[in-house]
């Protein structure tokens, strides 16, 4: 899904690059913090990896071909702020040396590839991990559920965008019905692979996976008589502070404002508000073809609702699903189950 | 160490183009794609002057026409939509060799065509003369974060390194007759996803230990290179600025 | 006296479980001589990558030259890497650039130095381990013993208080061995020496310890610890066929005063 130039209009283009340098640049923050120095080259890896994954490519009925994304298996592996940053990494990679997606559209790629599939997948892992035993193997549904959902949601949020400011009169109910019809499939194999190779990690270097974080086991120390007495070992904690919650609230606040901002520039396709509104007889007879009726009732309400607003409703879903689920897992590390993740 | 992966878009050379700093030609990069996407797409014109732009400096390059239409591969998805928005796009119809065909379809996609074609070919020219060590440092002098920097260090790396492991694992897998095609086709792959990684990790890890023990505290050494001539820069920046030139005078803005 | 390295209750375990270290104590002064002997798995790579913070997390503490090692604090990490250097047993784990010369750079290169400065650094590392006529050549392309050499080089270029090896020896053909140790002996470094290797043990420290399931069970004059066949036994090391500990002419310490072949003073500090 790497989004080519020209493929949205510039004020679209524009909105998203900045919300995506808001977004990496709050992963550069978080993740000093979160990256000690040997996970640098854990987090190079995972990039490669992610990058060899992405040529899986699968063609997309009307829509542009499907390919794994690799957001939510990045963040069971590195955390999710370093995610951002190793899926950014990748994208700049691809569409400076290998052409694969736009410069201009960067911006637009990173948002969707790198932080949508990242929230989405993150906040799914979390809100099955906290359900689920304290096990290290618990990752791994958790990790595949996350990747199954990320794929649809990254559908979901590019729909919005392409409706915002697509630059070519596609009708918006058969580009949802395939998008979101295909990528449901693909997210079925992206949990897969998500699954075992997180779990194939998890089984021999559970330090290697953030998400399966866990107390370490208390250490002892040999006396010279022979005995083993338990060691004092100095509690440093990670815990993230309570600022976490403040950046969250603060980018959700920015991206409110930025998705409102956009909708201002709303002038850019009348198309797009035109045909929504006006083809009601094309969109009924796509009806038919729909897997469900959910999306075309959302995009149906677009009609009759500034497109604007759906925009933000977007950007809200995304940033608020994750910032309640994170709010809520942090209140059950409190209860000590697992150790630091409120991120 | 640099990725060998890389000699598939790297081409050798001596030229004018290849000499140029990483950094500079980043910019002009980014200087022309702009340029392109900011042109209406009923300038039909203004691409053909593009186009040939791109092409001269291919030729000082030294890069091939071939080289750059087998690298133009990865465009085939979005060239496909392209194809197809004609057909399914709503708006006027007009009637095109007997197939009625819509007319706000047709502008769409020549636009993308066009526009991606253009940022495909130049990034192929960027790719075929820059070497990926010196691209980084360029990405790290243009501020991309150091941080970001280090992450792409790595990952060259280790793509080489994965990409070797999965041939040799894809190798292992056919001799033993493994051929299906189908969603199935996934797990067998991805079961050896986890065991890639963990190798490809453990490759790697040694190494990093050592660049630890030497101080390696996650920025690429700066060579005692010196801020970019205004050579450089002049021959770098002619691209995106005749390009731009020739579109503000011909009118594409107006 | 100062005291080059300073290790107290040092524990660690690995993420999977596995506790490696159960509580070592060891103190070395400057300009000693000390082995670490030890059979496999018995936690002596996992001991030497605390000293300058690459493992971390456990208990205890360890300090180099007075500075402890505080793995957060990057500042403090840099420092304790320039004073702790590390030759790993494989060299071509630390041989990674494309000439011995941008190898042997890279450490001070990393600490700041640069043009004259860092040409001066370089060439003067190669010297110490002879290996100045292959500045200009890809590594890969020198024999194992010259590579040995050169990743030694590459640690020394960083004027460490104290130099650690990793089984310097293994692999290395006889004559390899000898000019090895006679760099190593020509060092004015503090040394500490992990090795299999008894009788270059014997060569080069007038001190060892004996590691052993996570702890120091044996810590004394290297002819004392070798000579004690019931220790030797109950600890998996061996001597070489035919090798008399005993027999060996005793080698003059760093402090002047060499150990009479055959008397032992017991523990020393």
């Amino acid at each position: 899904m790497h989004v080519p130039d020209g493929f949205l209009d510039v004020q679209t283009s524009v909105a998203t690059g900045v919300v995506a340098a808001t977004a990496v640049g709050l992963a550069l923050r978080r993740s000093h913090a979160e990256l000690d120095e040997r996970a640098a080259p854990l987090a190079g890896l995972t990039a490669a990896f992610i990058f060899a994954v992405q040529m899986l490519n699968f063609p997309v009925g009307v829509g542009t071909s499907g390919h794994l994304m690799g957001g939510a298996l990045a963040a069971a592996l590195v955390g999710p702020w370093t995610a951002v940053l190793c899926v950014s990494v990748v994208l700049v990679v691809q569409a400076l040396l290998f052409a694969d997606g736009g410069l201009t559209a960067l911006g637009t790629n990173i948002t969707l590839m790198a932080v949508v599939t990242v929230a989405a997948g993150w906040a799914v892992t979390k809100l099955v991990l906290s359900v689920l035993p304290g096990r290290p193997g618990s990752v791994v549904p958790a990790a595949a559920t996350g990747a199954l959902l990320s794929v649809p949601a990254v559908a979901a949020v590019f729909l919005v965008l392409y409706a915002r400011g697509g630059e070519a009169s596609l009708p918006i109910g058969v580009l949802t019905a395939s998008m979101l019809g295909w990528h449901t499939l693909i997210g079925i194999g992206e949990a897969i692979i998500t699954g075992l190779t997180v779990g194939a990690v998890v089984a021999v270097r559970p330090d290697l996976v953030y998400a399966a974080r866990h107390l370490r086991p208390a250490l002892l120390v040999r006396q010279p008589d022979g005995s083993m007495v338990p060691a004092a070992v100095e509690q440093h904690s990670d815990q993230p502070p309570r600022r976490v919650r403040t950046i969250v609230v603060v980018g959700t606040a920015v991206a409110l404002v930025l998705a409102g901002i956009v909708s201002f520039f709303a002038n850019g396709n009348p198309d797009g508000l035109e045909y929504v509104a006006a083809d009601q007889g094309f969109l009924a007879t796509a009806r038919e073809h729909l897997l469900g009726d959910f999306a075309l009732a959302d995009y149906g309400g677009v009609g009759d609702v500034p497109v604007g607003v759906a925009g933000v409703l977007g950007v809200l879903i995304t940033i608020g699903l994750g910032r309640l689920v994170f709010r809520w897992a942090a209140r059950r590390s409190d209860a000590g189950d697992f150790r630091a993740l409120s991120r | 160490m640099a990725g060998g992966h890389a000699h598939l878009l790297y081409r050798h050379g001596d030229s004018v183009v290849h000499q140029l700093p990483a950094h500079v030609k980043l910019v002009s990069l980014l200087g022309f794609v702009l340029v392109v996407v900011a042109t209406p797409a009923e300038s039909y014109w203004a691409f053909g002057v593009y186009a040939a732009l791109l092409a001269a400096a291919a030729l000082v390059a030294g890069i091939p026409g071939d080289f750059v239409l087998r690298r133009m591969v990865v465009e085939i998805p979005f060239v496909v939509f392209a194809a197809l928005m004609p057909f399914v796009s709503t708006g006027e119809r007009i009637d095109v060799l007997g197939l009625s065909l819509s007319e706000s379809g047709l502008v769409s996609a020549w636009s993308l065509l066009a526009k991606g074609t253009l940022g495909v070919v130049a990034s192929i020219l960027l790719a075929a003369t820059t070497d990926a060590r010196d691209l980084l440092v360029g990405l790290q002098r243009l501020r991309l974060p150091a941080r970001m920097v280090e992450i792409a260090s790595f990952m060259v790396r280790y793509l080489d390194v994965v990409a070797g492991e999965m041939h040799r694992m894809r190798v292992a897998r056919e001799s033993r007759g493994f051929q299906a095609r189908h969603l199935g086709h996934l797990r067998a792959v991805a079961h050896g996803a986890g065991a890639l990684f963990i190798r490809t990790y453990e490759r790697g890890e040694r190494v990093h230990l050592a660049m630890l023990s030497r101080g390696y505290a996650g920025s690429l050494p700066l060579s005692d290179a010196g801020p970019a001539s205004a050579t450089a820069w002049t021959r770098a920046l002619l691209l995106p600025g005749v390009a731009f030139a020739v579109a503000l005078a011909g009118g594409v803005w107006v | 006296m100062t005291v080059s390295l300073e290790v107290k209750g040092l524990a660690f375990a690995y993420p999977d479980g596995h506790q490696a270290l159960f509580g070592v104590d060891l103190g070395v002064r400057r300009g000693e001589r000390v082995a670490l002997l030890g059979p496999n798995g018995a936690g002596k790579t996992t001991f030497v990558l605390h000293l300058n913070g690459i493992l971390s997390g456990g208990a205890g503490t360890v300090r180099i030259g007075g500075l402890q090692v505080r793995p957060g604090d990057r500042d403090n990490l840099r420092e304790i890497r320039r004073r702790v250097g590390i030759v790993f047993q494989d060299p071509d784990d630390q041989l990674f650039m494309s000439t011995v010369r941008e190898d042997v750079a890279f450490g001070p290169a990393n600490l700041g130095l640069r043009g004259p400065e860092l040409e001066a650094r370089v060439a003067s590392a190669l010297a110490a381990v002879g290996m100045q006529g292959v500045a200009e050549r890809p590594p890969h392309h020198l024999s194992f013993g010259q590579r040995r050499r050169v990743a030694v080089a590459t640690v020394l270029a960083m004027k460490p208080e104290i130099l650690v090896l990793d089984e310097p020896t293994s692999n290395l053909d006889p004559a390899s061995r000898r000019e090895l140790a006679e760099v190593l002996d020509a060092l004015p470094v503090t040394l500490l020496v992990v090795t299999h290797d008894l009788p270059y043990a014997l060569e080069l420290c007038e001190r060892s310890v004996v590691l052993s399931d996570g702890s120091i069970v044996a810590d004394g004059p290297t002819v004392a610890i070798l000579a004690d066949d019931d220790l030797l036994r109950r600890h998996r090391l061996e001597l070489p066929y035919g090798f008399d500990p005993l027999s060996v002419p005793a080698r003059k310490t760093r402090y002047g005063g060499g150990q009479p072949a055959n008397s032992f003073s017991g523990r020393c500090q």
